[in-house]
């Protein structure tokens, strides 16, 4: 049962008027959401991530932020260097299409407002998480992306998050994309911190991989360290279709990310890859989910975190085998590096298993930099804090190199970079 | 048929070799659970004050508390109240040596294989056998007496050692623990203790053998163990219960104490009635078993094999203290029929240097669930700790289930933790290659799981080893068709 302080955040958070687009789904999902409450730290999925403390203390003025003023200049300076692709900018979680740029044919941009999708909330449970519930019930507009059959598009479409609050707001952001049958296409996404006061930026995107599509979604998480983060992420797979995820984590006050991917027919695969480099106080909570519920689909998941300072990582990676999905193939692993004293990681790498011809395994390990290895470069001439940057950029290089996109890639290798250059 | 059929049909057809009961007059505590009850279990055993204003606090922080829901494992609720929680053999006297048991008594543990007599000359093991609220006779009590080691029945320990007992009595597992400790504190029958003084290395195994006997009772026996610095002692545990059909609940506490340099090392194999094979009736098995390396140097290991039980919720844990100490957890857990184990251990590492190695091996059959839970936490100051663990599972059929749970904390850059985990069936080539050498599949099978569980295995006494291999064997018979 939610106590009464709870609710009054929790009001506080779902907000007073209803401008939400879709009022009828709104008003259940405040009702859900009430009904659940605020996680606590007691509850298994919020053990290590004391969300509800979190916002009770950052967030004072619970208001939504306002749609802010975006210059064409600003947005031109949020994409990377040699960035060669469409672009979708959100102001305070609301997409403006008028800034955005869209260059290629074989898909459509939509507001949710507009497009009113049957889809909207069928993947993205609202029992699953309050913070989804939340999200249906207060925010006021969405992106609706749907790629045409047989569509490869070519160059990346790239979503770009601009939040900026007076003093501690909400920020919803919706989106759902639809890969039609034999479709291809990869999506970024950045968010910019456009101040430094804090925000609670509340995101849910749901992802539809239709039969034989192949699709995958790039997220940088950078911001300032006010900023506290809740991403709901979730993907339908359908038959022989491929979907990959990847997330690089570098900043913000506390992040959860709850990642999951549906394996929902057979031939299908998942693929999910993450990075985490912490410093200061910045927690960072990563929980995926895989599911397989038919025989067949593969999935593989490596998860890195390289901690300094305070910081705090979690990791949680389930994965379900259902009865059904025979012939299984999961994988999973976590490594992390540990920089300093008061550095903390948690980590669960999780299996449940109903069937019996499958193939998985996880792994996990914790530790330091090999000393061996920092002797053998050493040996060959490089200062020590030169080696150990040299080292970590190789482990943190095993994630980057998943991302698709050249630029985007350039753009997370480059401050990856920076960090480990100041030793993070 | 064959020869080889029948012999199969024998052995699939064998359901639990322990399933008997016997009749003996024995002395019970009325049903319920009270204070008054609390005060019943007492007197009898003419426990001192502060015993029993021990117990009565553990009951009253038990009553506050509620029952834990987060284990991997469903079962209806269980009657507390109507549960006897005390139920021992009638004898006329106390036994002042073996030959004054009851000679019926002996023959339930003739009966078991462990006769107390025979075992007395033969096998060098000094057991302690437990009937279920009571211990009917310890061996060897003389010869360990005479290097100073105390191995007894816990209320003879509260007698002649209070001292002791006073000091390490809930020092590892506090009563307000958990929900079945505290439970277990309040009403604990009897158990054994075994303390081995500064500087001796126990020259003999030591052994407890539990039994319940007795319909609606529930044993709650609790194990103490306190060894000294430069000590060492290899202690097993041994446990078996009559088929009935309702289920039956075993809630113990095994405390280990070790000091600085001393080594303890702790096998159990757990061979309570599973419930029959529609899941009827069956132990609940809900242990509490903690060690810790309080001294530098120290080291504890727990061995499990778990084949019996039909709800076994388990974690034997070490608390590295001590600088350098070591933990080890090596385990078996093979589920049938509708079995559930949730089973697992936790390294707390504190002291520096300290190492732990944890290698579980789950074997699913049937249609029951199989989870490791398992914790390993690195505290701040525990520089240079290192950890291994390793968990792997093995499914036979497509209606069981087999799960991971590692939860991984760690507070300290030095610190090196590796865990893996794997879950597959057995490979069909495997069985084959078996098959074309004249194995059957039958026994391919048996021999699989025995080379799979062979790491642990080999962890385990001679005596033991062999008994559990038997036992892999018996439980998974008639799994693979």
């Amino acid at each position: 049962m939610a106590s009464a302080t709870q609710i009054d955040h929790l009001e506080l958070l779902l907000g007073q008027d209803s401008s939400s687009s879709f009022p009828e789904m709104a008003s259940s999902a405040r009702e859900q959401a009430l009904a659940a409450g605020l996680p606590a730290v007691k509850e298994e999925e919020y053990k290590f991530t004391a969300i509800q403390r979190k916002i009770e203390k950052s967030i004072s003025d619970f208001g939504r932020a306002k749609v802010l003023e975006l210059t064409p200049e600003q947005v031109a300076a949020a994409l990377p260097e040699g960035f060669d692709g469409d672009y979708i900018v959100f102001n305070n979680g609301i997409p403006e299409l008028n800034l955005s740029s869209f260059g290629q044919e074989g898909y459509t941009a939509t507001l949710l407002s507009g497009s009113r999708p049957e889809k909207l909330g069928k993947v993205a449970k609202n029992e699953k998480d309050v913070f989804t519930a939340i999200n249906t019930a207060s925010f006021i507009d969405g992106l609706h992306i749907e790629v045409a059959k047989n569509q490869q598009i070519e160059k990346p479409i790239h979503f770009l998050f601009f939040n900026q609050s007076n003093s501690g707001q909400v920020i919803n952001s919706r989106i759902l994309i639809e890969v039609e049958a034999n479709a291809e296409i990869s999506f970024l996404e950045n968010t910019v911190s456009v101040n430094d006061e804090s925000y609670f930026l509340n995101q849910v995107t749901e992802v539809i991989a239709a039969p034989n599509s192949k699709s995958s979604y790039s997220r940088l998480q950078n911001e300032s360290n006010q900023a506290i983060t809740v991403n709901n992420f979730e993907t339908d797979i359908h038959r022989d279709a491929v979907f990959t995820s990847n997330v690089i984590s570098l900043g913000g006050d506390m992040v959860r990310n709850n990642l999951t991917l549906n394996l929902l027919d057979s031939g299908c695969e998942g693929n999910m890859y993450g990075l985490y480099l912490l410093n200061g106080k910045t927690h960072v909570d990563n929980h995926t989910n895989v599911d397989h519920t038919k025989p067949h689909a593969e999935s593989n998941e490596l998860y890195k975190g390289i901690l300094a300072d305070s910081s705090r990582g979690v990791f949680n990676g389930k994965i379900f085998v259902r009865q059904d999905a025979q012939k299984t193939n999961a994988f999973q692993q976590n490594n992390n590096i540990l920089l300093s004293e008061d550095a903390t990681i948690n980590t669960k790498p999780q299996l449940e298993i109903w069937a019996d011809d499958v193939k998985c395994s996880h792994g996990c390990t914790t530790g330091q930099l090999d000393e061996e290895a920092l002797f053998y470069l050493q040996a060959r001439g490089l200062g020590k804090d030169q080696a150990k940057g040299l080292m970590l950029y190789a482990f943190a290089g095993e994630v980057l190199e998943h991302i698709p996109d050249e630029a985007f890639r350039n753009h997370a290798d480059a401050l990856v970079k920076e960090r480990l250059g100041t030793k993070i | 048929m064959s020869k080889d059929n029948q012999i199969l049909e024998e052995f699939t057809s064998k359901e639990y070799e322990h399933g008997w009961s016997v009749n003996y007059e024995a002395d019970e505590a009325p049903i319920g659970l009270n204070e008054d009850i609390i005060k019943w279990i007492s007197a009898k055993k003419e426990e001192p004050q502060w015993l029993l204003d021990w117990r009565l606090k553990a009951f009253r922080h038990w009553q506050e508390m509620t029952e834990p829901e987060w284990a991997n494992v469903t079962y209806p609720k269980i009657d507390l109240q109507a549960l006897r929680y005390y139920s021992a053999p009638k004898q006329a006297k106390k036994p002042k040596s073996l030959d004054e048991i009851d000679p019926e008594l002996l023959q339930i543990y003739e009966r078991l294989g462990i006769s107390l007599n025979e075992q007395k000359r033969l096998q060098g093991i000094a057991v302690d056998a437990v009937l279920d609220s009571v211990s009917v006779g310890t061996t060897f009590k003389e010869t360990l007496s005479k290097l100073g080691i105390i191995f007894c029945s816990f209320s003879e320990a509260v007698q002649e050692h209070p001292e002791l007992v006073k000091k390490y009595l809930g020092s590892v597992v506090p009563m307000t623990d958990n929900y079945y400790a505290a439970l277990n504190s309040a009403v604990f029958s009897d158990g054994s203790f075994c303390y081995i003084p500064s500087g001796v290395r126990c020259p003999m195994e030591l052994s407890t053998y539990f039994r319940i006997n007795a319909a609606n009772t529930g044993q709650f026996e609790r194990t103490l163990i306190v060894a000294e610095d430069d000590s060492y002692v290899s202690y097993l545990e041994g446990c078996t219960a009559p088929q009935r059909d309702e289920n039956q609940l075993h809630a113990a506490v095994v405390e280990i104490y070790a000091a600085k340099n001393a080594e303890v090392k702790y096998s159990t194999v757990q061979n309570w009635f599973p419930g029959d094979k529609e899941g009827k009736g069956g132990i609940y098995n809900f242990v509490t078993k903690r060690g810790i390396c309080a001294g530098d140097n120290s080291k504890i290991s727990w061995t499990q094999v778990e084949t019996g039980s039909a709800v076994t919720w388990k974690y034997p844990s070490c608390i590295l203290k001590g600088d350098n100490s070591v933990g080890e957890f090596y385990s078996v857990a093979v589920t049938n029929n509708y079995q559930q184990a949730d089973t697992g251990t936790k390294m707390i590492h504190i002291g520096k240097n300290t190492k732990s190695r944890i290698v579980s091996k789950g074997i699913s059959a049937g249609k029951s669930q199989n989870s490791y839970r398992g914790q390993v936490q690195v505290m701040k100051r525990a520089t240079n700790a290192r950890n291994f663990s390793q968990c792997d599972s093995l499914l036979m059929g497509d209606k069981c289930g087999a799960h991971t749970f590692p939860y991984i904390d760690i507070q300290n850059s030095t610190a090196m933790v590796e865990h893996e985990a794997t879950t597959s069936k057995i490979g069909e080539d495997q069985l084959f290659y078996c098959n074309q050498r004249g194995i059957s599949t039958e026994d391919a099978v048996a021999l699989i799981v025995n080379g799979y569980a062979k790491e642990v295995l080999n962890q385990l006494p001679m005596e033991f080893a062999v008994e559990a291999q038997k036992l892999l064997a018996l439980t998974l018979e008639g799994s693979v068709g």
